[in-house]
């Protein structure tokens, strides 16, 4: 079969501890080996940048909601656009792409994994039929459970096994990796325009608070020894003052024991979630406090959710933020109440430098990557689209290696920003090392992918390599940040199980990846309980009958199955 | 045997509840369903058989499948602007394939919207639109309007499965936990069960949705004594009625979407609904016709980034509309041929485009003779999806659910003759 040897690679690999050595990389069958024979092709990497394929743990790349963004922003698609050729189909779209840029655009920067962040499973057939679409890279995606009447239901009655046989269900369901909360307990009350106002503010007519659904999900996650933690978008998103409602998570998690060896609990985007100050006029940044937290503690994770100045589109399961976001700058709204499950809303806008609010956020993100000394803890990302689109990638590595690069671009933000942050103070530069772990090996070490190969180089790995146009030897990273930024936006080479898929920036060949998802399993008798509610609610609540509910094997293409479940 | 579970292809209610009863591969009864979509399931006056004339006025001919596909490809290759419509009344399966033969030819891509729930799509773009799934609204809807919409008629077990009857589990008393509004120019049969009917001036749907806003925002003083045909007074007390529901919803249809102001209709009616938003909840969501019509803008949409009105030529979609759908094209002589699969241009286009349609070469592929048929140089009948064929379609709200197959047939499905179609012209293209 298929043989490859990169030779003269400069390689980074956290996983397996490998620091920027030089060395060779062999390939066979689209794995990582030892050795192989002379008849190989080899590429000469000649001393360039090779990491392991870029994963990203947190991203918004398919679904109900990235398509009403589509459906609502012919504008967006207008952008990027680049004709069909005899490899690709066309590209279109910035903030929301078509399927095939969105695979394209991921590879082009040496991408391989990319994994959705918010699955309704009512909705979940949708986003396998574009899983289906999105050329080149693996996918996986996270479920949501976060105010879903099944999981409240068993909380209040104190059921915590129903509550795992629900999860063990409902990923089964909707054909997902791991466990999404998003402001848990706000979307039943946005059933009614309700919001949830803290973490024990109980959710209207189930008498259950937002800290109980994480508790209980929590401890479900770890009884059925699911390979990733929850997944959890805090109450509270996008109002000053939050970083408060913040802490008191992190500490909801605090003694729970993870069955594998990561962390008990991931927290995502948390730009958005360490806002000090009361209001909009004397908001603050509070990422200094977060981070002070995190070189504390060592039961959590955390992603960046860098803002990038520009447009984006925003979308979430947090309904009642994006009717704010909406109503606070007249923007288009679209909200997606889901029956049972949950709520969800898509508002386009535009970051701008000279907001001092923008100025604020944009800041935070650098201040909770910066600030936390383990980069382990701190995912490299932008909550795509919310924050800004993926493929500003690069230039959010360079803000994180380049003193210089951040000063100028502080240069154009507003000045209050510097009032209220610490950005301008901050001296760390990332060196290659931690960008590796922060773009690709964390990511998949938080999402428990390392032993389906992915993040790493070690014999055995997926054959999921990046060759930049750049060498580490002769590149001063804190100065020449527009060279890196254009080496890491096209790579030399993407390689994706063994084969070229992208050459010098241009995509060469368009496999297809695979889908993971988790297949776990609680004891009969709490499935047996569990069933017998879901029956009694598909009989008189859904919309759809329980036989049409559950994504049938016909939307999974390449499936990889997690078995798992009670020890 | 009796199938369960059956989801029917017929309106976008997309009703999942069906019983199939099945004997010797036919359909013998259908219970559950509405009689359309009975009539549907059990089959009717179906093609036979390909068939294709020079002229339109000459009799049709029998022919091979591989006659009527080869000659179908020649044409999409000879065109300089073949327009490629429908894509409403399939599987989301054959709408993936859609979008590549009209990147391989460069054609113009449209669905059935164009002429029926276009102008909300371009409310959308304006506006956003606050919505939700079928059961929400089941659950949870105390006030419920009808605008320029006939479910009776059009969606008959719309009311009983998510509207008007439906119990839930914050309307357990069903119709009597309910407020009924219907909003229409004429009395229809949903407005004689409705509890308030209100009869708004043809055309003037704009001025009543703005003078609604006018109300929920406290400003009656500016609204006249009567606006569209319905009193001051009225419009004041609906508006008080909207603002005290508990959730609250606007379905609506072509009413609103195919009158004057068209996407201006669907722009103010979000607005109303999103500023009803700041007193309680409300949502709105369009009546979709064609079972899958939704599947349609859903996929293009994540295929092309655009729903509808989709031009190819550019080997990079490009979409305009009132330049790049159909009746536009058409209008302006643009489009030099025609394929119609899975909607009925025949039946539903303008006379000026059905003249234009008259003079170029149309494709046909449907399991069914209609008024398309009547204008077509070829006809390639094949299987009817969700009752010979299992695939992908989205309900009314977006719920993508899978269709099942009742019974087998020897026809090919849609999804085969594109491949077919497709094939022959990369080989006449000389592309591989």
């Amino acid at each position: 079969m298929s043989e490859l040897l990169i030779k003269n690679a400069v390689v980074y690999d956290p996983i397996n501890k490998v620091n920027g050595e030089k060395m060779d990389i062999a390939v066979k069958d689209g794995k990582i080996v030892d050795s192989i024979g002379n008849g190989a092709d080899v590429i000469d990497a000649a001393g360039r940048l090779v990491y392991p394929g870029g994963v990203d743990a947190h991203t918004h790349i398919a679904g109900s909601k990235v398509n009403i963004g589509r459906i609502m922003r012919p504008d967006d698609s207008r952008l990027n656009n680049k004709p069909r050729t005899k490899i690709t189909r066309p590209y279109t779209g910035y903030t929301v792409p078509n399927v095939y840029a969105m695979g394209y655009g991921y590879a082009e920067m040496g991408y391989t994994t990319a994994f959705e962040a918010a699955i309704p499973i009512l909705k979940a057939r949708h986003t396998h039929e574009e899983f289906e679409e999105i050329p080149i890279i693996d996918k996986g995606g996270l479920t949501l459970f976060s105010s879903n009447w099944m999981v409240m239901d068993a909380i209040r009655e104190d059921d915590l096994d129903r509550v795992a046989a629900y999860v063990a269900w409902g990923l089964e369901a909707s054909r997902g990796w791991g466990v999404k909360i998003v402001n848990p307990g706000g979307g039943e009350a946005w059933g009614f325009g309700k919001n949830v106002a803290g973490l024990d503010d109980p959710v209207p007519n189930f008498e259950v608070t937002p800290r109980q659904i994480i508790r209980y999900l929590a401890e479900a996650n770890e009884k059925l020894n699911l390979p990733h933690s929850i997944h959890l978008h805090c109450n509270n998103l996008g109002k000053p003052g939050n970083y408060t409602t913040t802490l008191e998570t992190f500490d909801i998690c605090k003694d729970i024991k993870p069955k594998r060896d990561r962390q008990a609990v991931h927290l995502t985007h948390i730009q958005f979630n360490s806002w000090g100050g009361n209001h909009w006029g004397d908001m603050e940044s509070k990422g200094d406090e977060i981070a002070k937290y995190m070189n504390k503690n060592d039961h959590l994770t955390i992603d960046m959710g860098q803002l990038v100045f520009g447009s984006a589109t925003t979308m979430t399961a947090d309904g009642p933020v994006q009717y704010a976001n909406a109503k606070l700058l007249k923007a288009r709204w679209a909200n997606g109440d889901v029956e049972l499950e949950d709520a969800s809303g898509v508002t386009p806008l535009s970051y701008h430098p000279e907001s001092y609010i923008h100025g604020i956020m944009w800041a935070i993100g650098l201040e909770l990557a910066l600030l936390t000394e383990d980069p382990w803890k701190v995912l490299m990302t932008t909550d795509h689209p919310n924050g800004g689109p993926y493929v500003n990638y690069p230039d959010v590595v360079t803000l994180l290696m380049s003193k210089k690069k951040r000063e100028e671009a502080m240069a154009k933000i507003a000045d209050l920003t510097f009032e209220r942050t610490s950005i301008a103070t901050i001296d760390r530069e990332l060196d290659w090392y931690d960008i590796a772990i922060k773009t690709r090996s964390a990511h998949s070490k938080i999402l428990g992918m390392v032993e389906y190969g992915k993040g790493h180089l070690g014999v055995g790995a997926d054959a999921d390599i990046a060759i930049y146009d750049l060498k580490p030897d002769e590149t001063d990273s804190t100065i020449e940040y527009e060279k890196v930024k254009a080496a890491l936006r096209r790579a030399a080479y993407t390689i994706k199980d063994g084969a070229i898929v992208v050459k010098d920036g241009e995509i060469t060949a368009t496999p297809m990846g695979r889908t993971y998802w988790v297949k776990s399993t609680a004891p009969s008798d709490a499935h047996d309980r569990m069933m017998a509610d879901l029956k009694m609610k598909f009989k008189n609540y859904y919309s759809v009958n329980f036989a049409n509910y559950m994504v049938q094997d016909e939307y999974v293409h390449n499936p990889v199955i997690e078995e798992c479940g009670y020890a | 045997m009796l199938i369960k579970d059956v989801i029917c292809p017929f309106c976008g209610c997309l009703c999942d509840d069906l019983a199939v009863e099945v004997e010797n591969n036919k359909v013998i009864d259908v219970k559950h369903a509405c009689k359309i979509g009975a009539a549907k399931i059990r089959g009717h006056n179906r093609i036979e058989a390909p068939m294709m004339r020079e002229s339109k006025t000459d009799e049709f001919r029998e022919v091979s499948y591989d006659e009527a596909i080869n000659e179908a490809a020649r044409i999409l290759v000879d065109s300089k602007r073949p327009l490629m419509y429908g894509w409403a009344s399939c599987l989301c399966e054959m709408m993936k394939k859609g979008v590549l033969l009209a990147e391989e030819v460069g054609g113009i891509l449209d669905n059935t919207a164009s002429v029926c729930h276009g102008p909300s799509a371009l409310g959308v773009q304006e506006k956003g639109i606050p919505t939700g799934t079928l059961g929400q609204f089941a659950n949870r809807a105390d006030v419920v309007i009808f605008w320029g919409c006939n479910p009776v008629q059009a969606h008959p077990r719309h009311m009983s499965r998510y509207s008007v009857f439906a119990k839930g589990f914050f309307t357990n008393k069903g119709r009597k936990d309910r407020k009924i509004v219907v909003v229409d120019v004429r009395k229809t049969d949903t407005a004689e069960m409705a509890d308030e009917y209100v009869q708004v001036n043809p055309g003037e749907d704009y001025k009543l949705l703005a003078a609604f806003r006018a109300a929920v925002a406290d400003k009656a003083d500016v609204i006249p004594d009567t606006v569209a045909g319905v009193s001051k007074e009225k419009i004041v007390e609906l508006a008080a009625a909207m603002k005290g529901a508990k959730y609250g919803i606007v379905y609506f249809g072509m009413g609103v979407t195919q009158t004057r102001c068209k996407y201006k209709n669907i722009d103010i009616a979000v607005s109303l609904t999103t500023d009803l938003n700041a007193y309680t909840k409300f949502s709105i969501i369009p009546m979709r016709g064609h079972y899958n019509v939704t599947g349609a803008g859903q996929v293009f949409a994540w295929e092309t980034g655009y729903v509808n009105g989709i031009d190819m030529s550019r080997g990079v979609p490009y979409y305009n509309p009132g330049e790049t759908c159909s009746n536009d094209m058409l209008m302006r002589e643009e489009l030099d041929s025609a394929f119609v699969i899975g909607g009925d241009a025949g039946a539903h286009f303008p006379a000026q485009s059905i003249a234009r349609m008259a003079k170029i070469p149309v494709i046909q592929v449907d399991p069914f003779h209609n008024p398309t048929t009547e204008m077509a140089n070829i006809v390639i009948p094949v299987k009817v999806s969700g009752v010979e064929l299992a695939g992908t379609a989205y309900r009314m709200d977006s719920v993508c659910l899978r269709m099942r197959k009742l019974v087998d047939v020897d026809f090919p499905s849609d999804e085969e003759v594109l491949d077919k179609i497709l094939a022959k012209v990369k080989e006449i293209k000389g592309v591989s």
